[in-house]
């Protein structure tokens, strides 16, 4: 498997997914710059977390028009797996490749902790080794991860099980205790309607070893992996 | 031509900034002020011939880049005469 590191100016966990996916998981890895209008052949696309043009305008609001991103868009139309984490899911939803906005954290406050997450979805190429109702310790470090969609996209969303990750407390249960960012019906991640792009706010390439605290993301660097020998058997 | 675009949050979208501005407004004894909601204001310096050039250029990229349609909303403004 080849994964795709996009690099944009001011992505900062560039090198956390490319060392997640090289030296833990041992697959190949690329850093792919966002000027760039090929993805080199990857088989995954990530999209690494970060302050991309310095949030200025909205977050992922001027890394949509990147020349990279339009190859991004043509690979998932082509069904690739691409996965948005922290500014890389603001990219994705501002570019469209996924439904609803980011607002500030409603206590405007970075938060920069270790969250639970339950996985709500698990027929997605990142999530298709977890187990429905698992949770999963992982880290967030964002200003703006306050996840909107309007009344009717949030019901689309339910409706077709596209909703993949909640923010909940250790048992699994989604409180507004729990919630870090006042995100709507605790949504830390979603996947688009032919549910081979997903994005989230926690950083599952930063929880990939014990030693760094937790080990529970590198199942979504697993799954992807799986999902990709099940197409080519 | 210069275009004033204002860009401000959909009345349906909770805005956590106009909200800690209001709650530290009435914290100084401001509480006749209800409510504030805080957007934000670009100009424009357009290298249009006239009023409706310009006008269709900013509602252009004022729709497509400088507002998100799904939790904002935004108002145009064309100044009449000289640059000020």
């Amino acid at each position: 498997m080849k994964v795709a590191v996009v690099v944009f100016p001011g992505s900062n966990c560039d090198h956390d997914a490319y060392h997640a996916v090289k030296h833990v998981l041992g697959q190949d890895a690329a850093f792919v710059w966002h000027k760039e209008t090929g993805l080199g052949g990857a088989d995954v696309v990530i999209l690494p977390g970060g302050f991309s043009h310095g949030d200025y305008l909205r977050t992922g609001a001027i890394a949509r028009f990147s020349p990279v991103m339009a190859e991004v868009i043509r690979f998932s139309e082509a069904g690739g797996p691409v996965l948005g984490i922290c500014n890389g899911f603001q990219i994705l939803l501002e570019c469209g490749l996924l439904p609803g906005a980011m607002l500030r954290n409603r206590d405007l406050k970075f938060h920069c902790e270790q969250v639970a997450i339950r996985v709500e979805q698990t027929n997605t190429p990142f999530t298709n080794l977890c187990t429905v109702g698992q949770v999963l310790r992982l880290p967030i470090a964002h200003g703006e991860g306050n996840y909107f969609a309007p009344p009717d996209t949030l019901r689309e969303l339910e409706a077709a099980g596209r909703i993949v990750f909640r923010y909940t407390n250790a048992f699994g249960e989604p409180t507004d205790q729990s919630n870090p960012n006042g995100s709507i019906d605790n949504i830390a991640g979603i996947c688009s309607e032919a549910r081979n792009v997903v994005g989230l706010m926690p950083h599952p390439e930063r929880a990939c070893e014990i030693a760094v605290g937790s080990a529970d993301g590198l199942v979504l660097l697993e799954s992807v992996v799986h999902s990709l020998r099940a197409a080519h058997v | 031509m210069k275009a004033r675009v204002f860009v401000t949050l959909k009345p349906s979208v909770f805005d956590p900034q106009g909200r800690a501005i209001v709650e530290a407004l009435h914290s100084l004894g401001y509480e006749s002020v209800a409510d504030v909601r805080q957007g934000k204001y670009f100009e424009l310096d357009l290298s249009v011939p006239g009023g409706d050039a310009a006008e269709q250029l900013a509602a252009d990229v004022a729709g497509r880049v400088l507002s998100n349609p799904v939790i904002e909303s935004f108002r145009i403004e064309i100044a009449k005469g000289p640059a000020q």
